[in-house]
């Protein structure tokens, strides 16, 4: 193999691997199987959660391991779990309100507006803005602004007022998509004719016939444009 | 990270093309045509990426070598190594798998009155289902109908399917909107509330319901919640090695391998529900995969060492767009809404060969077709072949910012690398993306064997030989909902016997018989790269 090779620490320990390779396959190069730390792989899921420093710099930095390709010389480790306050809530007895939010979360009314959360975003998304929204009250703003958080925890593990950002987000969410975003009437129209057995009859002629005539239906049904 | 000089070149063809494509729509292909294109370059129709099974219950059946590997391989324990009389936990429902199937077969398990354990390998949501981003099929819509649906995925499935599973499938579908509505998921929708839908691959109508490109994540980490808010007890680290069996033929529950400690637990449940997953990571054929770590077809093996059928293993899905560039990134998935809202594919010289929303197998074959007959493909630094997925074109037809709003995940992942898609056109090739078959269920999701539930990706039937984009979310949720039900109700009615592992003593005397006993261990659990890595080969 005629690769160039470069040194990471991992956990403090140097270990010589591929330029180019992800955090991820780098420890996986070195002989690593993960059991925590590994996840979807492709950045959705949250699990491979990393800081890491690189000479020179007194900044911790942060990335999904999965996703970050290494640096030479970088000194890194793996956050796969935080302990982090979960509220407990049964979201049919909420409201979508400010009250309902400072009640299960009452730390979020220490925000610093310090911005340490937006810096460690692998999502590059507007932490704080998303809990200046949340303290307002404004539940849509706060669902919008934290759609593509992955919940990786990065963000709480950094907060100096112990606030659980992704938590907080993840009920902001699903208060909205409950109480705020409006209903679907032709969904809630189709549910009732399913209900009613409309289509009973037709499934159960589809179902019943040869495969010739269901060949036939389907090369000549419509295609919406 | 950028594009190399040959890649620059070939991108000035498909930029010089991109005017005319906007009014071209590349001509739907004949049954025929379709045919003729799989069985010349779909990797299921290539007799050497196939063997027969040689013991179990579906002996004589053809699967991939990977497959037939795990499902011919010995136990990780003998009956001596647990106590089967001494069950860690009891419980009436056992739930194997925290994905999308386990969750939503978890909380309509307890929400029927039944005590519920689920057990997952890695963490709760670590699954498919939390990267399956393009969308969930329902017919939600006036112009469309379950029947409609009904003839998309029969056609979609080669009009293999089990009917009774596609008519579920398809009836179910609306309810499930609903239910994660009312969960508080946040589906894209207007400012009246009509819901924002869009063709997938093989649908006759726009019926592709989407929460922007984080579906999967945003139906998952609800789940999770809710799983978490109702208190249902979940062991997550521990594996399931072992179906446990007892003396009347009934699976009475698993043991499980607790991946820290390294120590065995019994579990002891009047219905067990086995949503594993599927076999990606598995790399059938030798191919990338966008699969979740944890999709090692563990699910698989338990039920066939106990005796379940399988169906459709035969069938694997490429997903036709797999990054093939960068490095860093092949195998990942490119999700199919990218070709949904117009992204077109389009060969080294700027030309289209194949509409884009073809069904999954009829588009990679094409894929295959153009770069290793046709040789129109762009060569990568590491030697892998691709076509261009002409993302730019999409602003243009839809809009400037389309692709930034609209495909927020995909944009990301290419921007850590450099790359601006909504700019520049990438690079993709199949990757191996779905286990179309499985264990045999019928419509509550219940296998031959007596109290064994199966639901999701691990079972099969419902997509036939290829599955429909948008169906499998679906299919996760409907038939989870569906077994944990039924798993609840018919606990009451169970009676456990003695609880026994004699089925996996028979089937290493079976293995013996035909002389496949080797030192080889299932359910694999954890992919190992640090090999293949080495080698050069990165599996991904």
């Amino acid at each position: 193999m005629n690769q160039e090779m470069i040194t990471i620490y991992i956990m403090g320990k140097p270990y010589e691997v591929p330029k180019g390779l992800t955090i991820m396959k780098a420890m996986e190069y070195t002989g690593y199987q993960f059991i925590r730390g590994c996840g979807c792989r492709g950045g959705f899921c949250g699990a491979c959660g990393t800081v890491y420093r690189t000479p020179g710099d007194y900044r911790i930095k942060v990335g999904l391991a999965c996703q970050t390709v290494v640096e030479s010389e970088m000194y890194l480790t793996q956050i796969p779990f935080y302990p982090a306050n979960k509220a407990r809530y049964n979201i049919e007895k909420l409201k979508p309100s400010l009250n309902i939010l400072i009640r299960h979360y009452p730390e979020l009314s220490r925000c610093l507006s310090c911005k340490t959360c937006d810096k460690v975003c692998p999502q590059n998304l507007r932490v704080m803005d998303t809990m200046a929204a949340a303290m307002r009250g404004d539940i849509a703003k706060a669902a919008d602004l934290s759609f593509d958080c992955i919940m990786c925890g990065l963000c709480a593990s950094r907060c100096p007022a112990e606030i659980v950002q992704y938590n907080v987000s993840l009920l902001t969410r699903r208060l909205y998509g409950r109480y705020i975003a409006p209903p679907s009437i032709h969904l809630a129209r189709r549910l009732e004719e399913v209900k009613e057995g409309k289509y009973d009859a037709e499934l159960e002629e589809l179902m019943n016939k040869d495969l010739d005539g269901l060949k036939s239906l389907y090369a000549t049904r419509d295609i919406e444009p | 990270m950028s594009y190399t000089p040959e890649m620059l070149e070939s991108m000035k063809l498909v930029e010089n093309t991109r005017k005319d494509r906007m009014k071209e729509r590349f001509p739907s292909l004949s049954m025929d045509e379709r045919q003729n294109l799989l069985k010349s370059f779909h990797p299921d129709f290539r007799e050497d990426t196939l063997r027969l099974l040689k013991v179990g219950p579906s002996k004589g059946m053809k699967v991939p070598h990977e497959v037939a590997d795990i499902l011919e391989a010995k136990s990780r324990i003998k009956p001596g190594d647990v106590n089967l009389d001494t069950p860690d936990y009891e419980v009436d429902v056992l739930i194997i798998g925290g994905g999308g199937a386990g969750a939503a077969a978890a909380l309509t398990a307890q929400e029927s009155g039944a005590s519920v354990l689920l057990v997952t390998k890695l963490r709760m949501g670590d699954a498919n289902t939390m990267m399956a981003q393009g969308g969930i099929q329902a017919a939600t819509k006036d112009n469309d109908s379950p029947s409609s649906h009904y003839l998309d995925v029969m056609g979609g499935g080669g009009f293999s399917n089990k009917t009774e599973l596609a008519r579920t499938l398809v009836i179910e579908a609306p309810s499930i909107i609903t239910w994660l509505e009312t969960l508080g998921c946040m589906f894209d929708k207007d400012s009246e509330g009509n819901l924002m839908t869009i063709h997938g691959g093989g649908t006759s109508r726009k019926r592709m319901h989407f929460a922007r490109d984080y579906t999967g994540a945003e139906i998952m980490r609800t789940l999770r919640d809710e799983v978490i808010n109702r208190g249902i007890n979940v062991v997550e680290f521990a594996a399931a090695v072992e179906l446990i069996m007892d003396n009347n033929g009934q699976c009475s529950g698993a043991v499980l391998f607790n991946l820290e400690r390294n120590t065995y637990e019994v579990v002891k449940a009047k219905t067990t529900i086995l949503t594993t997953g599927g076999f990606g990571r598995l790399h059938v054929g030798g191919f990338p995969t966008s699969n979740h770590y944890g999709a090692t077809a563990d699910g698989l093996v338990l039920a066939y060492r106990a005796g379940a059928k399988l169906i459709f293993l035969e069938a694997t899905q490429f997903h036709p767009t797999g990054a093939a560039y960068p490095e860093q990134i092949v195998g990942l998935l490119v999700t199919e809404k990218v070709r949904g809202v117009g992204a077109q594919l389009v060969n080294s010289l700027g030309e289209q060969f194949i509409y884009a929303l073809e069904t999954r197998d009829v588009v990679s074959s094409a894929v295959i077709r153009e770069c290793y007959d046709r040789n129109k493909g762009i060569t990568t630094l590491s030697g892998i072949k691709g076509v261009w997925l002409d993302s730019p074109i999409i602003d243009m037809i839809k809009g400037p910012g389309t692709v930034i709003n609209e495909l927020p995940a995909m944009y990301r992942m290419y921007e850590r690398f450099g790359i601006d898609m909504s700019k520049d056109p990438i690079l993709i090739y199949p990757t191996l993306h779905y286990q179309n078959g499985g264990v045999e269920i019928n419509s509550w999701g219940e296998t031959v064997i007596p109290n064994l539930f199966a639901a999701g990706e691990v079972s099969g039937g419902v997509h036939g030989r290829n599955r429909l984009m948008g169906n499998s979310l679906l299919d996760v949720l409907v038939f989870g909902k569906r077994a944990g039900k039924k798993a609840a109700e018919k606990m009451k009615d169970v009676t456990l016997g003695k609880p026994n592992l004699e089925h996996v003593v028979a089937f290493e005397e079976e293995l013996k018989k035909e002389g496949l006993l080797s030192e080889k261990v299932s359910p694999m659990l954890l992919p190992n790269y640090s090999a293949s890595i080495r080698q050069g080969g990165g599996q991904e």
